[in-house]
């Protein structure tokens, strides 16, 4: 991030300074970061309401109801693993968008994982696939997008809502047979 | 579409107030929450926009547009963003900024502020992710992770030019 920010910077300043158009550049960036802040006010309201609501959500006990429905499946997914609570508490916080909550969950999930690995430094299938599940997204209502559109004066932010857990569900998809694959073939060429 | 979000708050608040939840006082809670979100995402919405912003003035975007269109226009994604699909997986915060950026220049309604919004809610912080997951563990070889999670946001990537391009 530190080398693509400041070669943008360094490659549009010199690029203006061979155009000789700098002074509209320098007020190119200034207007940017003015909008930055015009922009973020317009959707921080936006924002703030859908995570109220989502906290609405986690109290009410749709979690609860959520772990039911989820279990079964996380079960099929990690059947080697006898504590699934932090790996459920990740899934759950994922899927209603509650980054915050997700991340030190995963984290311990994680480290729970990697004890039953032995603390191999390669990663056990698992830890694999429950890294791949958070890489994809599984947020059912994107709060930030919907705000963003909204800000923008999108009419209808929410029509984008289908196609997004369409390619979610893929991005998924793909991404956990890939995995499945890769970890069979490693540990077959460790038997032969 | 349009019935289905008001409906789940609907299942929610009920659900909420059976269980006795001080549902006012948890919406004011998560609102508080946001909050802090919105305010660690700023620092990072200054930076890309300004940045942006220069680069399309300086003339910078479309050369770098020109130069990559055989690439993309081969497999249908909108050359706008591109540079949402490089610093997707890099940075959160960056990549909200650029999706505002889209979103703003090309209008909500356009293509390319559609598929940017489908690649940006179907995708994570890929690399991110990783590095935070792992921070705490013995592993040394995340070789066949980043090879698994990159495939999925490829086929993310796709998926997403592919549904912003139908429009539905």
């Amino acid at each position: 991030m530190n080398y693509i920010w400041s070669g943008i910077i360094i490659f549009s300043f010199v690029l203006a300074i061979f155009g000789s158009n700098v002074l509209d550049v320098l007020t190119a960036g200034l207007d940017g970061a003015a909008q930055s802040a015009e922009v973020l006010f317009s959707f921080a309201g936006i924002m703030c309401f859908w995570s109220g609501i989502l906290k609405v959500a986690e109290e009410s006990g749709a979690a609860g109801a959520c772990e039911k429905l989820l279990s079964p499946v996380i079960r099929r997914l990690f059947p080697k693993v006898d504590d699934r609570r932090n790996i459920t508490l990740n899934i759950i916080a994922n899927i209603l968008g509650m980054g915050n909550a997700a991340t030190p969950a995963g984290v311990k999930a994680m480290t729970e994982l990697d004890k039953l690995n032995g603390e191999k430094p390669h990663p056990s299938h698992e830890m694999c696939r429950f890294a791949v599940m958070n890489t994809a997204s599984l947020q059912v209502l994107p709060t930030t997008v919907i705000g963003i559109l909204t800000a923008c004066g999108s009419r209808e932010p929410f029509s984008v809502v289908p196609c997004i857990w369409i390619s979610s569900i893929v991005s998924l998809s793909v991404a956990l047979c890939a995995e499945t694959f890769l970890s069979k073939r490693r540990e077959r060429s460790w038997h032969t | 579409m349009a019935y289905i979000i008001p409906l789940l708050i609907i299942i929610v608040f009920a659900l909420a107030l059976k269980n006795r939840v001080p549902v006012y006082q948890t919406f004011i809670e998560g609102v508080e929450e946001g909050l802090k979100t919105v305010a660690a995402i700023f620092p990072a919405l200054v930076a890309i926009l300004a940045a942006a912003a220069m680069l399309r003035e300086s003339g910078g975007a479309d050369l770098l547009a020109r130069l990559l269109a055989p690439l993309t226009s081969r497999v249908g994604i909108p050359s706008e963003i591109l540079p949402l699909i490089l610093i997707r997986p890099l940075s959160g915060g960056g990549s909200i900024g650029l999706l505002t950026d889209v979103v703003k220049n090309y209008g909500a309604g356009s293509t390319a502020a559609r598929t940017a919004c489908i690649l940006c809610a179907s995708t994570e912080t890929t690399f991110y992710t990783i590095m935070v997951y792992f921070r705490r563990t013995k592993v040394q070889y995340t070789k066949r992770v980043l090879a698994a999670a990159v495939l999925g946001d490829i086929a993310g990537v796709l998926c997403a030019a592919w549904l912003g391009k139908i429009n539905f």
